[in-house]
């Protein structure tokens, strides 16, 4: 009798295969201490997805154990209803900037190019058709001109574009973006925000780590407030509420205001 | 014991020029030939690999590798002995020697992964233990009575005195092989050494590169240990990748130079070997890639010391003059134009380079010098008002956007317009227009 | 006496004792090196005061310690700051970096030992890896109380007095400079803002690695001064957790290792080897090996099994306590037994949730009948106490987390399914955030 309570425990339960992402509780720890905590999240279809909260909350933590890249103590992740090995070739990402050293000897085309490795295969050289695929993606973030430039000459707003083409290379459905907001210029904010909007009108879901509260509302459709646990998931006009913030943020209070601000003008706006 | 000898002892003297052309010509012998070629080959696929290995920063993983390798060479000669095969056979040694490195490499890694210790202390109690154990089982192959055990000790300091012909063979052979693999998975491998992170999400197994990458360098490292000796192996390695990092942004010349280089020091160093009574080849290899490697890091244009502080010395001069236009476009509705003292003592500079400085505008027209007072000329007036707005633009931008201003902008130098976009100046100038209201 | 004491104190006593006082300096830098995570420095210092050795040896023809050790120390000198320069003004990666300029220099080394050889002066290139501890012999005075006359002084071999002084020099400095050389460790910048000069402190750290390379490099080799360098200070980071107790224990590990080492190399079976001796210092290097590995599988803190231990039982924890909370809920919302079924989605992982099922029922914390799972007494508190203290930390985490939650500290033993405080209730007025009341405490 045992067996068959035990059997039946055993059966997960059913998460939507419509949904790019699906999260069932998922728990990621660093030797003993926890950075996420049982978290639960379905991400929504042709979206762009804000994760939202306080510094050392998890978030990019939770991109990195979705891909991953950190082990997850317990929990599911899947895509499609599919796990992550099968959806491999469907999902892109832009990792932190700082994650790399950019005094390494390539070029921003070179750096483009390497979102298309897992399409041209193993030791095949990239082809010329594989160039200027890299090429219209750099062009379409605006970095067309500087190709060639090594990646140390160029600016912090120029590198995160080159992450951004690169990603933009590997045409995938579902894209993992940590932090593409941080420290860079308006001009590059604009090409991201574009590139954004380019991707959920081809019906493709973003999820982005973002630091800045005060653009949420109108940059993203959707937002996951983290702290450790998902305080709160769902359409911005929803999840954006003072109360929520409260309790993703605590007590800190300018960033409250700035929130509060954004609250407003959303409404205003609507 | 032990002690490196040259290639060819035979004289004491210095050969003769004939002889220096015989030998750098490959006609000296078909031994000496042989391991010239060797090495040359050896120094070639070390150059390869060694560019990956720096690119990944496994550059003292690989020295303490080399050192790993010891116990296997010895345990592996005692298993051949005591089976009563060849024991100085070289297959049997490579192997014992590429089987202990890679424990030597798996221990480090089990450090890192499985303790708090960093990678430094890993990579050094490898090294050490394993180098340690490898003395231990030399010192008690050295009391076996059958005394083949000599030959072992040319491992450490190498001695290519004591390669035959089949030894370079086999050493120009796995070189060969090495550099093919690598050029070959250029692709993966560059991905990996650049971020690795992206790497493993696209698809390419982190570990299996980071394996091929660990296999070359056992590959090199094995095969370079009879002409070079295992403590001096890994500059085979080392040395020609970061020369060649001088020369070049792009990582195929990257590599390809750490090639030439490292094949040019093993043709040197083998053929001075040969040449020069007791110059032991490994040594002479690494001196001359030690010495490629001097003239890279100070000759080299793109990165080389000279070439950088040439230019920064040229930025320094021109924010000097770009300093002074901008004053003297300042002074410009002045009655009498500032004394030169006077402008030295505002920018806290000596007087006399003032007046250098002052003299080299004046050569090109930008600056009139009248006795002790300068002035300047239409276009030097022009030049101080462009920087005087540039500085201004930078000085609004810098306060406006504070959190976000490159780090790699030198404020001084560039010019806003190259750095920023033109809606974003125009911002900035409607700032500045306010601020001046 | 007895002949085995003679033969003991002429044959075993010096070559021991050398063995132990390079251990020891050497053990007790390694700790300045390892916490500035610059281990290597010792491995690049070692073979690179090889050219200044044989330069100063070739130059004045004898082993004088004293010019050895400047040729060395210009050596080490050289060699440091050209490390730093090419890192700094060559932008080269630090280890690419190292090993760049001590293979020059060790090769430098070799060339001009191998020139040296052939003027006939006798350096063994051999010697200088792994040392001549076995040279160590004196002939000892045949009463005990003769041993306390000058003479017997003038036997001791001079290379005993050179790692005797470097012993005192080295634990000197570091007794004199302790504070200076934990906050330069620890942040440069501190420390030089307040007046330390990291910068000189790491040199004359580094000098002092010279000075004990070239103390040590005729008696026992450089391959112990790299093993007793990095060794016992890392086995001694496993096991401790602050800076004293470190440099302590890995003292007495790297006295352990020396008289371990030898006492092995000293005793191997003379079926195995003949003469049943090996290279002793190669031996001791080896036995710090020993201990590091021992550390790291062992150590209650840091090893490997307790680590292993404790994150097992973690994950046990997490999954039984998630069991008896689902439970528990389902009683709240007035269901007291719970099919499996309904159970599924909120106990995660089938071998897991297996595990937690049959610990629950081992521990008589919930029972089944009839296919439904129900909370016994004793499970209903646990669950009751555990439900208390998970909606507790999310109203802390609510009213007062405002600092990112990893930062607080001890973060892991506060949260819910450690065995922790749970924060005061006046901290958490209003429940839980979806408005459930607190179980009470009892």
């Amino acid at each position: 009798m045992s067996d068959k309570i035990q059997s039946s425990l055993a059966k997960r339960p059913e998460h939507s295969s419509d949904s790019p992402l699906s999260i069932h509780a998922m728990t990621v720890a660093y030797d003993r201490k926890p950075v996420l905590w049982d978290i639960d999240y379905d991400a929504p279809n042709n979206a762009l997805v804000a994760i939202v909260g306080p510094n050392g909350a998890g978030k990019s933590t939770m991109i990195k154990a979705c891909l991953g890249l950190v082990p997850t103590a317990s929990g599911q992740v899947e895509f499609w209803g599919k796990p992550y090995k099968s959806a491999r070739a469907k999902i892109g990402y832009v990792p932190q900037r700082e994650s790399v050293d950019w005094d390494f000897p390539v070029s921003a085309l070179d750096v483009v190019c390497m979102g298309r490795y897992r399409k041209i295969g193993w030791c095949r050289p990239v082809s010329r058709a594989h160039k200027s695929a890299a090429m219209e993606c750099l062009q379409r973030v605006g970095m067309g001109e500087f190709a060639k430039r090594q990646i140390s000459q160029l600016s912090g707003g120029q590198q995160q574009r080159v992450f951004l083409a690169r990603a933009l290379a590997q045409e995938s459905d579902l894209y993992f973006m940590d932090e593409p907001f941080a420290g860079v210029d308006a001009t590059t904010e604009r090409a991201i925000i574009e590139v954004l909007r380019d991707l959920r009108s081809q019906g493709k879901t973003v999820i982005v780590v973002h630091h800045d509260l005060q653009t949420v509302p109108d940059y993203f459709d959707h937002a996951l407030l983290l702290n450790m646990r998902v305080v709160a998931a769902g359409p911005v006009d929803e999840v954006f509420t003072t109360e929520n913030l409260h309790k993703t943020y605590g007590g800190r209070l300018t960033l409250l205001a700035e929130a509060a601000e954004a609250i407003a003008r959303r409404d205003r706006g609507h | 014991m032990g002690a490196p000898t040259s290639l060819t002892d035979v004289h004491d003297a210095m050969p003769s020029f004939d002889e220096i052309i015989r030998t750098l010509t490959l006609q000296g012998g078909f031994n000496t030939t042989s391991v010239i070629l060797g090495t040359t080959l050896l120094g070639l696929a070390a150059g390869v690999v060694g560019a990956f290995a720096l690119l990944r920063k496994r550059s003292l993983t690989a020295d303490a590798l080399s050192h790993a390798t010891l116990p296997g060479i010895c345990i592996a000669f005692m298993i051949a002995q005591s089976i009563g095969m060849a024991s100085r056979s070289m297959p049997v040694l490579m192997s014992g020697a590429a089987i202990s490195g890679v424990i030597g490499v798996a221990c480090i890694h089990l450090l890192i992964t499985k303790t708090r210790l960093r990678e430094d202390a890993a990579i050094g109690i490898v090294l050490s233990v394993f180098f340690g154990a490898g003395v231990v089982l030399l010192s008690v192959i050295q009391t076996n009575p059958s005394g083949s055990a000599a030959g072992l000790n040319h491992f450490i300091y190498g001695q290519t005195a004591a390669m035959t012909r089949a030894d370079s063979i086999t050493m120009g052979v796995i070189a060969i092989v090495a550099t093919l693999l690598a050029l070959l998975m250029l692709k993966e491998l560059t991905l990996v050494c650049f971020n690795d992170g992206f790497a493993q999400v696209t698809g390419i197994p982190v570990w299996v590169i980071d394996s091929i990458i660990l296999a070359l360098i056992v590959l090199v490292t094995v095969s370079g240990l009879q002409a070079v000796g295992l403590i001096l192996v890994v500059a085979m390695l080392i040395i020609p990748a970061a020369a060649a990092r001088f020369w070049t942004q792009r990582l195929w010349k990257l590599v390809v130079l750490s090639m030439l280089i490292g094949a040019a020091s093993g043709y040197i160093g083998a053929s001075i070997s040969a040449l020069l009574p007791r110059k032991p080849a490994g040594s002479v290899i690494v001196l001359s890639s030690g010495g490629l490697f001097l003239l890279s890091m100070f000759l080299a244009p793109s990165r080389g010391v000279l070439a950088t502080t040439i230019r920064q010395a040229g930025i320094r001069i021109k924010i000097a003059n770009d300093h002074l236009l901008e004053s003297l476009h300042e002074h410009a509705q002045d009655a009498t134009p500032p004394t030169i003292k006077a402008l030295a003592h505002a920018q806290g500079i000596h007087p006399l380079r003032l007046r250098i400085l002052a003299l080299m505008l004046s050569m090109r027209g930008l600056v009139r010098i009248k006795d002790t007072r300068a002035s300047a000329t239409k276009s030097g007036l022009a030049r101080g008002a462009r920087v005087a707005r540039n500085h201004a633009l930078w000085e609004q931008y810098l306060i406006t956007y504070a959190d976000i201003a490159p780090s790699h902008v030198d404020w001084s130098v560039d010019q806003v317009e190259h750095v920023l976009s033109d809606d974003l100046i125009a911002e900035l100038e409607r700032a500045l227009a306010g601020d001046a209201r | 006496m007895s002949t085995d004491m003679y033969l003991f104190l002429s044959g075993d006593l010096f070559p021991l004792l050398a063995g132990i006082l390079a251990a020891l300096f050497c053990g007790l830098l390694g700790n300045h090196l390892i916490l500035r995570q610059q281990s290597m420095m010792g491995d690049a210092i070692s073979h690179a005061v090889l050219p200044g050795l044989v330069g100063a040896f070739v130059l004045s023809g004898s082993r004088n310690p004293a010019i050895m050790f400047f040729g060395a120390a210009g050596s080490a000198i050289v060699t440091v700051v050209l490390i730093q320069l090419v890192r700094k003004l060559g932008r080269v990666e630090p280890g690419a970096a190292m090993g760049v300029i001590f293979s020059v220099m060790f090769a430098l080394g070799v060339l001009l030992l191998e020139q040296a050889q052939a003027d006939g002066v006798d350096l063994d290139p051999s010697c200088v890896l792994y040392g001549q501890l076995e040279s160590l012999f004196w002939t000892p005075p045949r009463e005990w109380n003769e041993f306390f006359s000058f003479s017997t002084f003038n036997e001791i071999p001079r290379q005993i007095w050179t790692l005797l002084g470097t012993n005192i020099a080295v634990i000197g400095f570091m007794v004199l400079f302790f504070k200076e050389l934990r906050v330069s460790a620890f942040d440069p910048g501190i420390s030089s803002s307040q007046g330390i000069n990291a910068g000189v402190i790491r040199f004359v750290l580094m000098l002092f690695v010279a000075g004990a390379s070239v103390a040590s490099f005729e008696a026992v080799g450089s391959i112990l001064v790299i093993a007793m360098l990095i060794c016992p200070p890392a086995a001694a980071r496993l096991l401790t957790d602050r800076m004293g107790p470190q440099i302590i224990v890995s003292a007495v590990l790297a006295v352990a290792s020396a008289v371990f080492g030898y006492v092995v190399s000293a005793n191997i079976p003379e079926a195995w080897v003949r003469g049943g001796s090996v290279n002793a210092a190669g031996m001791m290097a080896v036995m710090s090996g020993v201990f590091v590995a021992l550390a790291a599988i062992f150590s209650p803190t840091h090893g490997s099994i307790s680590k292993a231990r404790r994150r097992r039982a973690l994950t046990k924890k997490i999954h039984l306590e998630d069991l008896l909370s689902a439970l528990f809920r389902f009683r709240e919302s007035g269901q007291p037994a719970a099919s499996a079924q309904q159970l599924a989605p909120l106990v995660g992982h089938q071998r897991v949730a297996r595990i937690a099922l049959d610990d629950a029922i081992a521990g008589e914390l919930v029972v089944v009948d009839a296919g439904m799972i129900s909370l016994t007494v004793s499970g209903y508190e646990r669950a009751a106490s555990l439900i208390r203290k998970h909606r507790m930390w999310e109203g802390y985490l609510v009213d007062q987390a405002g600092m990112p939650a990893d930062h607080v500290h001890p973060v892991a033993e506060r949260l819910e399914h450690l065995s922790s405080p749970v924060p005061k209730e006046a901290d958490a007025p209003h429940g839980d955030q979806h408005g459930k009341p607190i179980p009470p405490a009892n």
